[in-house]
């Protein structure tokens, strides 16, 4: 009996199909996304069924924690660091170079301003761990969070937009406090970022 | 010379005849590689926002833009997603004056829908003709503004408890955009406020 012949099958595979489609949704995804913004606590925010989208450049977002925890974010470094410098001078607080170069490439911004120089002392990681931890002082008696804005107004010009990012289940004393701020600061405009949700508008629908 | 006639065309000078073809598998490892990172670190929505804007603070409140009884809702945003609310004028020395009921479609939707009629069935058929590209999305816009300012119209207080979330907040917010509610404000509490929901048996402070 002669023994069944397997028959030496070439294993090459034509990758180009593969290449050709990965190319596609490389493409697609290089062109369509936008990076994460890393952020000192991860919010989820609420849907609504706006559709306005927000500007890329000229925000001041304010991030709020579900804990009630305050944190900023502006874009342009040249920016950042003039409104530090605004705050330090109001604070008397003395700023080295290296701290002020620091501060313009971080994101998110959250310290008491007496506690900074300590923060900014921190290796990386640690202020990660730590800025969890902190948040800007919204209360009557030390509000800084109002002078942030203030300078971040002064140094921007009317054209910036002010974005509050806050979690669904933060209670609202907590944005109460920071409408308030603003509200005290005549910032009377602002948005409130949301994730999209689709719902039917007929009067008798659903 | 004649050998290599005989075993085919490899003559002298021809050369030899590659095979073309190309393994992509490193290449497909890259971009497989690119692509999980593209995926991770990146966002495809942009994040979507709602406009507001508060009253300001200092300015005294005008007696005359005061809405007709008619007209006048107001919410309170409670604990648990609840929501009371009591139409016209406030009587805060009726017991259970205020009505309770919820975010659903139902609910707070179905209400001001319902008082809302006429806006929202205008404003659906401007959308209508807006998708048939019957009117320009600058139209649209200025009939929607329109509308959503002419008299008759609900005009809604929203007076979120302390006990209540953000949640609420921009549900409530949304809805006022879902029924087409033009006129509508975010307020805080005050005394009367506060008598009506001790007699109707509302809890508005945060419990420790």
């Amino acid at each position: 009996m002669p023994k069944i012949q397997v028959k030496k099958k070439d294993t090459w595979i034509d990758m180009t199909p593969m290449s050709d489609v990965m190319v596609l949704l490389l493409t697609f995804f290089m062109l369509t996304s936008t990076f994460l913004k890393p952020e000192p606590v991860t919010v989820s925010t609420p849907m609504s069924v706006s559709e306005i989208k927000i500007p890329e450049v000229n925000v001041l977002s304010i991030l709020i924690s579900p804990e009630g925890q305050v944190f900023l974010d502006l874009d342009n470094q040249n920016d950042r660091i003039a409104v530090l410098e605004r705050m330090a001078s109001n604070y008397n607080i003395q700023l080295t170079d290296k701290e002020k170069y620091d501060f313009s490439i971080a994101t998110s911004f959250g310290t008491p301003i007496q506690a900074f120089k300590q923060f900014m002392a921190l290796d990386d990681e640690q202020k990660n761990e730590e800025l969890k931890l902190l948040g800007i002082p919204t209360d009557s008696t030390d509000n800084q969070f109002k002078g942030w804005v203030l300078a971040a107004r002064e140094v921007k010009g009317k054209d910036m937009v002010i974005a509050i990012k806050a979690d669904s289940k933060t209670p609202y004393t907590a944005i109460k406090d920071v409408m308030s701020s603003l509200q005290d600061l005549k910032e009377n405009r602002y948005n409130l970022i949301t994730s999209l949700r689709e719902v039917s508008t007929t009067p008798t629908g659903d | 010379m004649m050998q290599g006639d005989t075993e085919g065309k490899r003559r002298k000078g021809e050369g030899k005849k590659f095979d073309t073809r190309v393994d992509f598998t490193p290449m497909v490892d890259m971009i497989m590689l690119l692509l999980t990172f593209f995926m991770l670190a990146t966002t495809l929505s942009k994040p979507q926002t709602m406009e507001i804007a508060m009253p300001a603070k200092d300015t005294p409140k005008d007696k005359g833009d005061v809405a007709k009884e008619s007209d006048a809702v107001t919410i309170y945003l409670g604990a648990d997603n609840k929501i009371y609310y009591f139409l016209g004028i406030p009587e805060p020395e009726t017991p259970n004056f205020l009505k309770e009921t919820d975010f659903s479609a139902t609910g707070l939707r179905k209400l001001l829908m319902d008082k809302n009629i006429r806006v929202v069935t205008q404003v659906n058929e401007l959308k209508d003709q807006k998708t048939r590209l019957q009117i320009s999305q600058e139209e649209y816009d200025q009939k929607v503004k329109e509308l959503k300012g002419s008299p008759n119209t609900p005009v809604v207080v929203i007076k979120p408890l302390d006990n209540s979330n953000y949640d609420n907040l921009v549900s409530a917010l949304d809805e006022m955009l879902i029924a087409s509610v033009g006129k509508y404000a975010i307020a805080d509490l005050d005394a009367n406020d506060e008598k009506m929901l001790i007699n109707s048996n509302v809890q508005f402070n945060v419990v420790d």
